[in-house]
This record gives C-alpha cells, sequence and structure tokens, in this order.
C-alpha cells in the first residue's frame, strides 16, 4: 500500500519536477508568458484593492446606514431598554445602542459648544434614543424600510430618522462597482484561460514526438497530461505571484503620494494592501486558472495525438 | 500468443494493406514476417501493437481481443509489449539513460529498480556507461540497441521489431539479431519484420510471406546457424535480471 503510494508520489514529484525544469530551462519564453498572465491578473486584482480602500475612505459603510429612533419625551428608560433588547433579536439588525437623553446631552454640550448655556437648563430637553446598525447583508432598501417601520410602530417612538435614499443611492453605486468588478474579473480571467491554453498548445505540439513515443510505451492519458498540468499550475501561480509583486510596487509608488494629500485635509488614511488572504486568494486563482486552462487545452489536444509506427 | 483470424486493414485513404490474413504464434516462437515493402509487414505488426485496429476479422494477442480492448486500458496493453522500430523513435533531446527508463518510468517503477534495470539492459546490448550520452552522439547501430534495451526493459512476454536491422551493415544486422534470439531462448515471443533476405537465410526460423496483403507462404526454413556463431559478437549475455 505504501510502495503504491509511494510510487504515485514519485510520479507527481517527476512530472512537477519536469515541467519546472522546462519552465526554468527557456527563462525568456517563461518570463514572458509569466508576465502576460501577471498583468491580466494585476488588473482585477488592482480594481478590488481600490474599491476596498475607496470603502474605507469613505467612511465604514455600515456606519453610514445607521439610523436613529427617537423616543417621546418622557419615556422611561426601562422602556427603551426593553425595546433596543427585543430589536437586537431580528435578525437584521447587528446592533442597537441605547442613548438616554443624559448620554445625549452630553455629546450635544462637548458637540456644540453650548456647554455652559445648556448647564443652565434644569430639564434635559433631549429625548431617549437609539442607534441601529443593519446588518451588512440585510442593509437593501427594502430591510432596512421593513426596519423602520418596525420601530416606528411602536406608540413610544417619535421620530426615525434614516434616509432612505441615501440608502438607495450607496446600494445602486455599490452594485454598479461589483458588476463592473466582475465583468473585468470575468473578462480577464478568460484571457488568462487563453494565454495558458494557448501556450500548453504550443508546448504539446512542440513535443509532439516525445508524446507519441510516451504512449507507445504505455503511458497513459493521465501521464501524458501530469507534466502540461503542472506546467500550467506554475505558469498561474508565477503569474499571481508577479501579479501581487505589481500591485505591491504600485502601493508603494502611491502611498506617500496620498498619505501627503490625506494629511492635508487633516486626514490620517492610509492605503490598505493586498493582506495575506488577498494574496492567497490571488495565488489561489491564479493557480486555478492556469491549471484549468491547461487541463482544456490537454483535453482538447492530447488525445489527438497518436503513436504511429 | 498470438492469432490473426481473417484480418483485413484498409486505411482511411483507401489503402488495402491486409485482404484476408490469417495465422497463429505459439508463446516462445521466433518468427520472421517477409516481404517487398508494401507487403503488409508493418501492417501486421501495428495490429499487433494495437496501433492500429482490424477494419475486419479479429487479433488475438495474449488471449485479448484487441478490437475490443477500450482506450482506457491500451496503454496497459502496450506496455506488456517490447516494440523496437527501423528509426528506433528515441527521444534526442534526453540522454540514453532517460530512453531507455521510459517504459518502467510510465509504468510508475520505483527509481532503484529503473536505475538497477537501465543498467542491466544497457549492459545486455552493450552500451553500459554510455547512459549519459545523446542519442545524436551514438552511431545507427548503437541507437538501434538503445532501442531494443528500451524495448526489453520491462521484460516483455513479446517482442516485435519493424526492420531492426534495416539501417545495419550486415555485421551489426547479426549482433542485433543475436540479442533478439537470446530473449527467444528465455521463453519471450519474437516477431521480426524484415526484407533481408540473408538474414532470414541465416537463422533458419519460421517465416511467414506476405504478397500484396495475403500470406504467401508459411514455413519453416532451415539455416546455417554456424555462420552465426562465426561473426564474433561483442554483447555481453543476458543478464539474469531481464529474465523472468
Amino acid at each position: 500500500m505504501s510502495g503504491a503510494v509511494s510510487s504515485y508520489a514519485t510520479r507527481h514529484l517527476q512530472a512537477l519536477f519536469g515541467a519546472l525544469g522546462r519552465l526554468v530551462r527557456a527563462p525568456l519564453a517563461t518570463l514572458l508568458t509569466l508576465i502576460v498572465i501577471g498583468v491580466a491578473l494585476a488588473l482585477p486584482a488592482g480594481l478590488g484593492l481600490l474599491v476596498n480602500n475607496l470603502r474605507s475612505a469613505s467612511g465604514d459603510l455600515s456606519n453610514a446606514l445607521d439610523f436613529t429612533v427617537h423616543f417621546k419625551l418622557g419615556t422611561p428608560v426601562e422602556k427603551v431598554e426593553l425595546l433596543a433588547k427585543s430589536a437586537r433579536e431580528r435578525s437584521g439588525v447587528q446592533s442597537v445602542t441605547v442613548k438616554t437623553a443624559d448620554d445625549a446631552l452630553q455629546e450635544f454640550k462637548q458637540a456644540s459648544g453650548f456647554g455652559d448655556a445648556l448647564s443652565a437648563l434644569t430639564d434635559n430637553p433631549l429625548p431617549h434614543h437609539l442607534v441601529v446598525r443593519p446588518r451588512p447583508d440585510a442593509s437593501g432598501p427594502t430591510e432596512v424600510e421593513n426596519l423602520r417601520r418596525y420601530f416606528a410602530a411602536f406608540p413610544e417612538v417619535d421620530l426615525v430618522q434614516l434616509d432612505l435614499d441615501w440608502v438607495r443611492r450607496l446600494h445602486s453605486l455599490l452594485d454598479v462597482l461589483k458588476r463592473f468588478f466582475w465583468v473585468v474579473v470575468s473578462v480577464l480571467g478568460l484571457g488568462v484561460l487563453a494565454v495558458i491554453g494557448n501556450t500548453i498548445r504550443l508546448e504539446i505540439q512542440h513535443r509532439r514526438q516525445e508524446i507519441e513515443v510516451t504512449k507507445l510505451v504505455g503511458g497513459s492519458n493521465a501521464f501524458v497530461r501530469r507534466p502540461f498540468l503542472y506546467t500550467g499550475l506554475f505558469y498561474g501561480l508565477g503569474g499571481a505571484l508577479l501579479a501581487g509583486l505589481i500591485l505591491l510596487g504600485g502601493m508603494a509608488y502611491l502611498e506617500r503620494a496620498i498619505g501627503d494629500l490625506s494629511a492635508q485635509y487633516g486626514g490620517h488614511f492610509s492605503m490598505e494592501g493586498l493582506g495575506g488572504r488577498g494574496l492567497g486568494i490571488l495565488l489561489g486563482v491564479g493557480a486555478g486558472l492556469g491549471w484549468f486552462g491547461a487541463l482544456v487545452s490537454t483535453g482538447r489536444h492530447l488525445r489527438a495525438i497518436e503513436p504511429r509506427a | 500468443m498470438i492469432t490473426f483470424d481473417n484480418v483485413a486493414k484498409r486505411y482511411p485513404n483507401g489503402r488495402e494493406a491486409l485482404a484476408g490474413v490469417s495465422f497463429e504464434i505459439q508463446p516462445g516462437e521466433f518468427v520472421f514476417l517477409t516481404g517487398r515493402s508494401g507487403a503488409g509487414k508493418s501492417s501486421v505488426l501495428k495490429l499487433i501493437a494495437l496501433l492500429e485496429r482490424p477494419s475486419r476479422g479479429t487479433v488475438t494477442v495474449n488471449g485479448q481481443n484487441t478490437g475490443k480492448i477500450k482506450a482506457g486500458k491500451v496503454p496497459a496493453f502496450r506496455r506488456a509489449i517490447g516494440v523496437v522500430f527501423q528509426d528506433h523513435k528515441l527521444l534526442v533531446d534526453r540522454p540514453i539513460y532517460d530512453n531507455v527508463a521510459l517504459p518502467l518510468v510510465v509504468a510508475g517503477t520505483p527509481l532503484k529498480e529503473v536505475d538497477r534495470r537501465v543498467r542491466a539492459a544497457l549492459d545486455q546490448v552493450g552500451l553500459l556507461g554510455r547512459e549519459r550520452s545523446s542519442p545524436l552522439e551514438l552511431s545507427v547501430g548503437e541507437q538501434q540497441r538503445v532501442g531494443i534495451a528500451r524495448a526489453v526493459i520491462s521484460k516483455p512476454q513479446l517482442l516485435i521489431a519493424d526492420e531492426p536491422t534495416g539501417n545495419l551493415d550486415p555485421g551489426l544486422s547479426v549482433d542485433v539479431m543475436k540479442v533478439f534470439k537470446r530473449f527467444q531462448e528465455v521463453g519471450v515471443t519474437v516477431i521480426i519484420a524484415s526484407h533481408d533476405p540473408n538474414l532470414v537465410d541465416q537463422f533458419g526460423q519460421r517465416e511467414i510471406v506476405l504478397d500484396a496483403g495475403r500470406i504467401a507462404s508459411d514455413s519453416y526454413r532451415a539455416g546455417h546457424a554456424s555462420r552465426m556463431t562465426a561473426t564474433a559478437p561483442k554483447l555481453g549475455d543476458l543478464p539474469t535480471i531481464l529474465l523472468k
């Protein structure tokens, strides 16, 4: 059993190093292919980064969707707490923060600069209120509107302050961006598949004699295909790595300029890089595309080569 | 071992290479397949090695009807047969070692075993020490011997050769034939297609003569074996590792 496993592993290792060796022995051709794949992968990955950074630059999106529920003056705090508690149970709600009238007054004093004048008040003119944050996956216009109705239905609630137009616009904008992102991803993904498929096709033609002889001495289709699959995998991985480097370089180039710009607005915005997870996804997608492109190409072209004596 | 039952082969271009051929070859036989070029010798070998399938009739090899073997089983079938070609079909961008090892590598043989058997096979054809050479550095005769080493390395029960001496001078031809003969002596069935009448004269074995896709004669010929031994072959004895 272990013998079978080790011979299986041996065959894979042979194919793997064989493929790697071929790539290394033709460095220029390999590099050119890697650059094409790298650029094709860097574009959608860069777009993804841009969208991410725009999001964090425009403030936390879920924060932008927060809305406030004002209670009628004189509603007891206990009632407010109770309502907040049951609201938290709702599926579309991420968090509910209770702001009592005292909290509100404190905040207002600090923010408005009328501290002294407000101290003169004997009664607190501000109501209790709740800050409700919908869950990101339930923040569409309909869900948010439903949530608004839920709160508005309580007799103690005076007003639900919510800008639905803003929610709608934001959602449309996000939708456009998302679609654009997927269009770019699909088109360039197809491009990567085509580049790898074509490279493998040329390689198959180039090694036609070798494939014939291998089949002649009893090499199975799987055996013949294996090195090509590894070649595709390496192209995809290498291209993704290159794309990562391109992004890293681009970020480094932009970072200071953006830092300066942000500082002039009194902000301290720093760009978010690819990160470990992003790099992992990029490498995974690259490897997957490479392997799949090779699989399609070998499926089409290898079967056609049969030994002729 | 091999049965041809009324086998015809017509190629897509319309040429009929075989027109109803029947014969039987027993295990351990040594058979020459002769006839003019185009008589159908190569077609017979291709049908045996499953490089082609019959248009009509049945070809049975090792008890298997080759017309019924599924595409997925063809590689395993081919691994059980050693084939030597006139143009030797070596991979010129790889050293001799890799060429000879190929049948074992595709079969997933452990590397240590591969190493042992490659050396034994090269020793057998008198090329030990040339593992690292490129096929292009060898003479035509040596290339042919590499082809034989590759054909026998997986210890096939059946060895077929298409004009293995076609490009060799008479002395070398006898050398190569003696290698084949030694394999027959240890029980391997050997079939050799050749248009060289002298060679067949010398060896005196069963000879199937083909003419225009039909069997013209099938007979045993007495050879003068004495002349065989007269040429001093530089090849070693068959190492035990290549025996069953």
